[in-house]
């Protein structure tokens, strides 16, 4: 029965992300690898972090994220050694360089256009005449006179 | 036999539906009353025919009729029955179907309960609907035809991914796509309101039952998947902002706005030319996320390689009505002129500000979206936009409109003044502010998260309330309560979404900022402690289900000596899929959920096991549901029951503000 069971493990692969072997000892090195590992993409899985991944690679990349902690890393060095070694596409959260400006800036300026459109529109709004009073033919402002006069 | 005549029925629908594109168009055109009369006997026939052609290839799947290449490709003789059903939209072409079944839905109850529209429009809307389901049907029987025989049949089927075969699945699909596809009906209002060159009013009135019965739909199916993932996927993840799911968030964002403004046309014909915009994008960014979904280009560039004929059909779909659309829209906005005026601080700004707060979140996600495949084509850079961007940048707009919202749902049409609107939220300005500093104290050291998702929430959800209680004016409080109950159902239904939307934002931050996560090898029989509950693995044994072996564990847990609750998380394996799925094992508390997950035989005995307390959890659907309740109430309003605008003269039928 415990063979079968190992078998069929084997066969399912790891069930979950963070394995239990994979934990650090020191919990505030252990919170930062998590925070890393939140920010860095399972490179064979559909957009997923190697935090969520079941997959070996990203229990690899777990670990290699813990190996350089634990050697003395700040977050920083880590991010960038892992970005060296896999390319920009392992960032979940892409940088604002270059190109990726457009992809930052894209919210900030679209409010900006916004605020402006509607800023002419609603002072257009204020301005054009109010259907009221003025639009009343010369009969109407006589019989208006005449009710007011009553 | 059956199935031929279903497929026969697709493209005799197919047929009908060119049929009812044609001849109403020209009728309306030429008055011509018989040619207009035509549209509405067409839009039913055209759903029965699709409803049949549904109905038999659910009728192959619960068969097995594994001659069917479809049934073989995604069914098993093993397969439970509600999954066998369920299973007719958990692939390509059966979700297609389905999406066609629902429009053409749609389509007919246009034609039933659009008695009240002037035949013109009605004829022009149920054109320009069987127009989309022309491009549609062509889809379905010439890229992705569910109706196709294998040549030999096999013993049995490959049966349906294990993720899929939950009862989740039953439901989600079907509640996105009424969303989706309902918002076809504000597309087919805004194109014949532009074939008419007329937007008024009433046509705000008319459009604006269909946009709030998608908008509520969608809500409902987003909240599905989001409890579904929750559920099933094993970490208890909501949201992961992935392209798939940013498809149908982005229509809700664009629906939702939509919403709003077309009340701007209903009360104050202004904002004419950017609803029918909006109208446009929110079906245009259905069909993006319908051709997103199912050309796969997004998740990955290699399955729209091996199937580039769908991508391109639906692409091609994507910019004949886009283009269409819009380019009628450039040709004919210009003639909308508005008649309301309204000052800078009024009920109209503060709808406007909810529009552009909607529509660049929406813009947001969309560049975000679409952001790496632009990236490798443009700068040849390869590169992953993933959750902790959209966190950062779409958060943001959603704080934003959480803030404005209590005070510009609380400001008068035309002319508004701050101090006034303001006066009755003081208190509870106060009350968010004071809460959320007392909730800061209180969780030394950690995120700010927490402190403002209870402020925010406090904000908007109270705003709400008083937002509804103001309604009811002055005098004596048992007065007043007697007039509350007598207000209109859209008042209720606007405080009740609000609120909805309240609860929703702080229970993501109730969530994210303090849930609490335990990873560890547990030995049978030992207890340890996961915040202030302690926890046992009792045992863990074999089982079979009906298409899958498991590995069932037993789980007590504790608080103090007591025992509050068993639970049996478990790991699966479907043979045929040859996939593992974890079940995890919730408690859903009020408060707080518990929620087990028990992973792999460990090499020196035990077993590991995750543990995690999600705190408000299930306040996130909870308020989504509410939300939707609020559309629901809001389209029982009785001026959309009594024929807007034929009888509005007769005394009760009086619009509700």
């Amino acid at each position: 029965m415990r063979r079968l069971l190992l078998l069929l493990a084997f066969l399912a692969g790891p069930a979950f992300a963070v394995q239990p072997d994979e934990i650090l000892d020191d919990p505030a090195l252990e919170a930062r690898a998590r925070e890393i590992s939140a920010g860095l993409r399972c490179l064979v899985c559909r957009n997923e972090s190697i935090d969520e991944s079941n997959a070996d690679l990203a229990r690899d990349l777990r670990l290699l994220v813990r190996e350089r902690l634990v050697a003395g890393d700040s977050d920083a060095e880590v991010v960038s050694f892992v970005v060296e070694r896999y390319g920009e596409y392992v960032l979940l959260k892409p940088s604002a360089s270059g190109a990726n400006l457009i992809l930052w800036l894209a919210g900030p300026l679209m409010l900006a256009l916004a605020l402006l459109g509607a800023g002419v529109y609603v002072a257009r709004r204020r301005r054009s005449p109010e259907p009221g009073a003025e639009d009343l033919s010369e009969a109407e402002k006589a019989r208006l006179a005449e009710i007011l006069k009553e | 036999m059956i199935v031929e005549l279903g497929h026969f029925a697709l493209i005799l629908a197919f047929v009908v539906a060119i049929v009812q594109m044609v001849v109403p168009l020209v009728g309306a055109h030429k008055r011509w009353t018989s040619w207009m009369a035509v549209a509405e006997p067409a839009a039913t026939l055209q759903f029965l025919l699709v409803a049949a052609a549904f109905a038999a290839l659910t009728y192959a799947f619960v068969t097995s009729d594994f001659s069917l290449r479809l049934v073989t490709l995604n069914s098993h003789t093993a397969k439970p029955l509600l999954y066998k059903v369920s299973g007719v939209w958990g692939n390509h072409e059966g979700s297609m179907l389905l999406w066609v079944l629902i429009l053409t839905l749609f389509g007919a109850s246009a034609a039933w309960f659009g008695g009240n529209l002037p035949p013109g429009l009605r004829a022009r809307v149920l054109a320009v609907q069987a127009a989309i389901g022309v491009a549609f049907h062509a889809f379905i029987l010439f890229t992705s035809n569910p109706f196709l025989r294998l040549e030999v049949a096999p013993f049995d089927g490959q049966d349906l991914n294990p993720l899929l075969q939950d009862p989740g699945l039953a439901f989600h699909p079907p509640f996105l796509y009424l969303g989706y596809v309902g918002l076809s009906m504000s597309f087919s209002f805004a194109v014949a309101a532009l074939i008419e060159g007329r937007v008024d009013a009433a046509w705000g009135r008319w459009v604006r039952p269909w946009t709030l019965a998608a908008w509520l739909f969608l809500t409902v199916g987003i909240a599905l998947g989001s409890w579904w993932a929750y559920y099933e996927l094993g970490w208890g993840g909501f949201w992961f902002w992935d392209p798939v799911e940013n498809a149908s968030f982005m229509p809700w964002l664009i629906a939702a706005a939509l919403l709003h403004s077309a009340i701007v046309v209903e009360k104050r014909e202004a904002l004419k030319a950017w609803t029918i915009l909006l109208a446009i994008l929110a079906f245009g960014f259905s069909l993006i996320g319908t051709f997103i979904v199912r050309s796969g280009v997004l998740t990955s560039v290699h399955a729209f390689a091996n199937d580039p004929e769908r991508g391109v059909f639906i692409l091609a779909i994507l910019a004949v009505f886009m283009g269409g659309a819009l380019t009628l829209f450039a040709a004919r906005a210009g003639a909308m002129e508005a008649k309301g005026v309204f000052a800078t601080l009024s009920r109209e700004t503060g709808i406007v500000a909810n529009n552009i707060l909607l529509s660049i979140a929406c813009f947001v996600v969309f560049v975000g979206t679409v952001w790496p495949l632009v990236a490798e084509m443009a700068v040849d850079r390869k590169l992953s936009v993933g959750a902790p961007y959209f966190n950062a940048a779409f958060s943001p707009f959603m704080v934003a409109l959480a803030v404005i919202m209590p005070v510009g749902a609380m400001l008068p049409w035309k002319r508004a003044s701050l101090a006034r609107a303001m006066r009755p939220l003081w208190g509870v300005l106060a009350l968010a502010l004071a809460i959320g500093a007392l909730v800061w104290a209180m969780q030394t050291g950690r995120s700010a998260l927490g402190p403002v998702g209870v402020g925010l929430g406090l904000w908007v959800t109270l705003g709400a309330a008083v937002d509804l209680w103001s309604r009811t004016g002055r005098g004596a409080p048992g007065q007043r309560l007697a007039r509350l109950a007598r207000l209109p159902r859209a008042d209720w239904g606007k405080s009740t979404a609000h609120a909805g939307l309240g609860i929703t934002v702080f229970a993501i931050a109730a969530l994210l900022a303090w849930q609490v996560e335990d990873i560890r090898v547990a030995q049978q029989g030992e207890r340890f402690e996961v915040a202030g509950l302690g926890i046992e693995l009792r045992e863990v044994r074999e089982a079979q289900g009906p298409n899958y072996r498991t590995s069932i564990a037993e789980m007590a847990v504790f608080r103090g000596d007591r025992e509050i609750a068993v639970l049996h998380p478990e790991k699966r394996l479907y043979p045929v899929a040859r996939m593992p799925t974890t079940e995890a094992a919730i408690r859903n508390g009020f408060l707080a959920d518990i929620y087990l997950v028990i992973g792999d035989p460990q090499e020196g005995g035990g077993w590991a096991v995750r543990t995690y307390i999600k705190p408000f959890a299930n306040w996130i659907w909870g308020g989504a549901i509410v939300m939707a309740l609020g559309g629901l109430l809001s389209l029982s309003d009785r001026r959309y029951r009594v024929a807007a605008g034929a009888r509005r003269a007769s005394p009760g039928t009086v619009p509700a503000e």
